[in-house]
């Protein structure tokens, strides 16, 4: 047998289970990824560069990944917040809110998308006390972020909830005896201890926040270079038959996605260092 | 920093902790609570920590009231039976930490925290393994980051809750030597809770018997071995041999023997327990007295220095265990099923008043 992974475990089967894994992970992520990047091979360099680089694709870069960088950020503080309530105190209704933490997970997202832009639009239940104030939500590229804050709430606070849940009180009585006030037990010894499941919840939410497609169209207004996100550009060349193009912003989104998620991913692994 | 502790009461919901209890800790011992669990003694350690409030009674620092005070203000240093480690931080930062956490004027300089705590990590023999995390450590080099990390900030007193109970039995005996040791050396007034006679005993200069939240014996351990006040300090400490009978005009019966007893020289008759520790017991081949009790060799079992010989009493369903030196034991070279006598060298009454 090989060298590595042929411990006698209590289950075996490593051979056959990482065989599958990879035949699953090639079905399922990698054929049709490479086909993306074969279609997208049919195009030159140079048509390849205008196709990914004109000024409402770069718009909408902008707008997707910068309303998903600060969701996902909004969505790790107050993702924290319901954590930390959920896991600390014990009030009535707790199982509800509980439960209701995952619901945008099930909601199909056009459905999400049509009641966000109906609550935030001019006459909408909020949207009738914000926009006298000059808060415009509905139609603008605040909209977009308020639907990734929405479709990405579960995911901050499932992981951090099981942290917090394991993280023993006696830690946090041994600080202060030592000395340490409420704020610094909280951020020289809870917080780092949260930090790993954070920047994970952080990733996903943000991963989660780039791809999605039907809440935000509802509530976004799809402006050309103000509220189009790159998504949108996307179908829009497929519906023009402009099967290489939609493919090369594809692959531009899909890098850029990759590359921040493992770097994301890194950060996790160093913030980690201590559970070796 | 002396400790004392005044009627103080705690109640869990219906359970009772703690009930009334007194103590005084005098500046400078190494004290143990030594009880079963339930007993309320971790309960008596974290109200003196601050970490829990009595529902009565208070505590007194030096004299002064001190059950208000803040754990913080209260200046003792905690271990923990899981070491409660910083898993996020190197060895050298959970000893630093409560250095590190005082206000900027009272804070010494980076230099100075950094002498510290290498002062400490030479104390706990780990001055190597400064960089390690917690995890990367053993269960015995934890517990002494632990005991490092309380003693960084110079308590006045050192509070240990079971400090020994989560380790191996090697490791426990060279760190409560060590910890025995330690305190000779720095003489801080130090509370330890355990449930292990053995370490209480070896370790304490002074042991507080506690059971169902209440003191039963306070002493030194030859005290508390030797003159057990009550029968469950006997039970608890060593190994016992019980025989029921009853006392009259100072004389024990049981069954077919008599032993004095002139300490119930005043009794009339009345039902009661005789205790006896099972190395106070002589077995012989013959009748020496009218205390002899004959009985039959059930089982012996010869490893380590003492032979545990269990004996079955005639004319009864009791049994007895007794713990024989070797040459002892082996001058008699009993025989499993051989008829022989016991004696009892030392037996403690208890009439009925009192009950386990």
């Amino acid at each position: 047998m090989g060298s590595f992974g042929t411990k006698n475990t209590v289950l075996p089967g490593f051979g056959p289970a990482l065989g599958y894994t990879i035949f699953y992970l090639s079905i399922i992520v990698l054929i049709p990824l490479s086909a993306l990047f074969f279609k997208t091979a049919t195009l030159t360099w140079d048509q390849f560069l205008v196709a990914v680089t004109s000024p409402r694709v770069v718009a909408s870069y902008r707008i997707t990944f910068g309303a998903a960088l600060f969701a996902a950020s909004v969505n790790a503080v107050f993702g924290v917040l319901t954590a930390w309530v959920l896991v600390r105190y014990r009030f009535p209704g707790r199982k509800l809110i509980d439960a209701l933490v995952d619901l945008p997970f099930a909601l199909p997202t056009a459905v999400a998308g049509i009641t966000l832009a109906s609550v935030y639009s001019p006459n909408g239940w909020l949207g009738q006390w914000l926009e006298p104030r000059g808060i415009k939500i509905a139609f603008t590229p605040l909209g977009i972020m308020v639907a990734m804050i929405f479709i990405g709430l579960p995911f901050v606070v499932r992981t951090v909830q099981p942290v917090l849940e394991e993280l023993d009180q006696e830690v946090e009585e041994a600080a202060s005896c030592l000395g340490a006030n409420r704020l610094q037990t909280f951020y020289r010894v809870i917080f780092p201890t949260m930090l790993p499941a954070i920047l994970t919840g952080f990733a996903l939410a943000f991963a989660r926040a780039v791809g999605e497609y039907g809440s935000i169209i509802f509530i976004a207004g799809n402006m050309p270079m103000v509220s189009e996100i790159t998504p949108l550009l996307i179908i829009t060349k497929l519906e023009q038959y402009d099967y290489a193009g939609a493919t090369a912003i594809a692959t531009v989104m899909l890098v850029a996605s990759f590359v921040l998620l493992l770097s994301i991913n890194l950060l996790q692994k160093w913030s980690r260092r201590f559970a070796e | 920093m002396s400790i004392a502790i005044e009627s103080v009461s705690k109640n869990f919901g219906q359970f009772a902790a703690l009930n009334d209890v007194t103590l005084k800790v005098p500046s400078g011992e190494l004290v143990a609570l030594l009880g079963p669990s339930g007993s309320g003694k971790t309960t008596l350690l974290r109200i003196i920590a601050g970490l829990e409030t009595p529902d009565r009674g208070s505590i007194l620092f030096n004299g002064e009231e001190a059950t208000k005070r803040d754990v913080r203000e209260r200046q003792v240093g905690f271990v923990f039976q899981h070491y409660a480690l910083f898993r996020h931080m190197t060895v050298f930062d959970n000893i630093a930490f409560g250095l590190t956490v005082k206000p900027k004027k009272s804070r010494l300089g980076k230099g100075e925290i950094r002498d510290k705590v290498n002062t400490l990590l030479k104390l706990i023999q780990l001055e190597n393994l400064f960089d390690r995390y917690p995890a990367q450590l053993s269960g015995g080099q934890r517990q002494r980051v632990a005991l490092a990390r309380a003693l960084a900030v110079e308590p006045q007193v050192l509070l240990l809750d079971e400090p020994f109970g989560a380790l191996d039995a090697k490791v426990r005996l060279e760190l409560r030597r060590w910890l025995r040791r330690l305190h000779d050396e720095i003489h801080v007034t130090s509370v330890f809770v355990t449930h292990d006679q053995e370490e209480a005993l070896e370790v304490a200069d002074r042991i507080v018997v506690m059971n169902n939240g209440q003191i039963e014996q306070q002493g030194t351990p030859s005290e508390v071995y030797d003159r057990p006040a009550t029968p469950f300090v006997f039970d608890f400490l060593g190994n016992v041999n019980l025989f029921q009978g009853r006392v009259h005009e100072g004389t024990m019966k049981m069954g077919g023997m008599e032993l004095a007893s002139p300490e119930h020289a005043a009794s009339n008759d009345l039902p009661a327990i005789g205790y006896v520790r099972s190395h106070d017991i002589e077995i012989e081949r013959f009748a020496f007295d009218a205390s002899s009790i004959e009985a039959e060799v059930r089982y012996i079992l010869s490893v380590g220095p003492l032979v545990r010989v269990d004996l079955a009493l005639l004319g009864g369903e009791e049994s007895i265990e007794v713990d024989l030196p070797r040459d002892v034991a082996d001058k008699l070279s009993l025989q499993v099923g051989e008829k022989v006598f016991a004696r009892p060298r030392k037996m403690r009454v208890f009439t009925h008043d009192y009950q386990i």
